[in-house]
């Protein structure tokens, strides 16, 4: 009994953590991942950083993975709150959005082996940051 | 009673003829046309992209190569109405293919039209103003080698009293000016060089000075962001005291270069066309605007 409490508790909290019912929120907070994979990314494309593989295979995962979560994280009702910065045209051209999500994810998608092959995966993914915030993002607050 | 209407109609044309002589569309004089060096195309594209001409005048969202038509049609929807980007590309007939020098050098200098009305200040003459007349000439030289578009802009749609033209002539008294806003040291190369692009051809105040109720900048306020004159994007304060007050000299030349912060996050909206822009031109630019923000003084309490 305590074992089944336990565990629903922890579901619930589980639950929470999943959907917090604040896209707005947990966006922003993705946002921020990519903005330190990109960190790091960046570093290593520039050399003040070594090389290293599995790093740079990380940076461009963590990237992919927000692309496919984008997707879901802009529903209907979450065109306010949180000081966001999503411009309307999100949900008045969803179409346009949904492309450039696509674009992003596809970008991202690249198996990294050498320096170089990241540099070129680095370059293409990051292109996608200033197109898509140029059409999408906009601060009013 | 019949001499007191003389007198009052008197009265109004002295007012009427100050009207006129006050808002008199400025020109350059012959002397300074023909003094005007010739032009390299090829250096005209620096110009080009550091005038950022291709941010309002391309049609919207076209993007590569299609950002050298510069076809118009970008609405800005203010406060005194729509105004509209109009076609500048080398069309003949919609755009300004049939202009010669001297007409873009009054447009771009002191916002006069080739016949003889004034241009909104929409169009940042207030800046361009502080322009080379080489550089003048090296962008009109390039111009002319873009394509031409047939795209068909329509008018502006802007209410009483901004209506009425003329009267942007008292407007331009009082903020169309050749002026320096910042005093730096005339033997500090990069400042100098700092300052005529934040100042003049890459018209960054246009956007992060605010303006009062009639649309003119807010000097003692210098790069102090606000509200944008369009929409209600807000613009960031630039100078040293502002939102970017940790930032190093490389972080700015970093953001003009990949649109990045310091902390990877990367700007949207109308500066991710700015970015587009200064891109392209000489790292030693990005530097010396750099250095020129970091050289802003505080607002004037």
């Amino acid at each position: 009994m305590r074992l089944i409490v336990a565990g629903l508790a922890a579901l619930a909290i589980t639950t929470t953590a999943l959907a917090s019912g604040n896209p707005a929120a947990e966006r922003q907070a993705l946002m921020k991942n990519v903005g330190a994979a990109t960190k790091a990314g960046a570093a290593m494309a520039k050399g003040e950083v070594d090389f290293d593989a599995v790093t740079a295979q990380l940076v461009l995962r963590t990237m992919n993975n927000a692309g496919l979560a984008f997707g879901y994280m802009f529903p209907e009702g979450s065109e306010t709150g949180e000081k966001t910065e999503a411009k309307p045209e999100i949900w008045s051209d969803r179409v346009g959005f949904d492309k450039l999500v696509n674009k992003f994810v596809a970008d991202t998608s690249a198996t990294v082996t050498d320096l170089d092959s990241f540099k070129a995966a680095f370059g293409a993914a990051t292109e996608n940051c200033g197109t898509c915030h140029k059409a999408y993002r906009v601060k009013t607050n | 009673m019949k001499r007191m209407i003389l007198a009052l109609l008197v009265l109004v044309a002295i007012g009427a003829g100050l009207f006129w002589i006050l808002t008199e569309p400025g020109r350059l004089s012959e002397a300074e046309l023909s003094a005007m060096p010739a032009g390299d195309p090829v250096a005209g594209e620096i110009v080009f992209w550091a005038g950022g001409c291709t941010s309002c005048h391309a049609a919207p969202k076209s993007s590569g190569d299609d950002k050298k038509i510069l076809a118009g049609g970008l609405e800005f929807k203010t406060d005194f109405g729509v105004f509209r980007a109009p076609n500048i590309s080398s069309d003949k007939k919609q755009g300004i293919g049939d202009w010669d020098q001297a007409a873009f050098a009054n447009a771009m200098l002191y916002g006069t039209t080739p016949g003889g009305s004034h241009y909104y200040p929409a169009f940042p003459y207030t800046s361009y103003i502080r322009m080379s007349h080489q550089d003048l000439s090296n962008l009109w030289a390039y111009m002319q080698t873009l394509p031409a578009s047939s795209n068909v802009v329509e008018a502006h749609d802007v209410g009483f009293p901004f209506n009425i033209r003329r009267g942007l002539g008292l407007w331009k008294l009082l903020y169309l000016s050749d002026e320096p806003i910042l005093d730096v040291p005339a033997d500090n190369d990069q400042l100098v060089r700092g300052r005529y692009l934040v100042e003049g051809l890459s018209h960054c105040g246009e956007c992060h000075t605010p303006r009062n109720a009639i649309g003119g900048p807010d000097k003692s306020r210098w790069l102090a962001g606000g509200r944008a004159p369009e929409g209600n994007e807000k613009i960031p304060n630039i100078a040293p005291h502002g939102s970017f007050a940790e930032w190093s000299e490389s972080d700015i030349v970093e953001v003009l270069t990949s649109g990045f912060t310091p902390e990877y996050d990367s700007v949207g909206s109308s500066m991710a066309d700015v970015v587009t822009n200064t891109s392209k031109l000489p790292k030693s630019d990005r530097e010396a605007i750099a250095a020129y923000l970091k050289a802003v003084k505080p607002p004037v309490q």
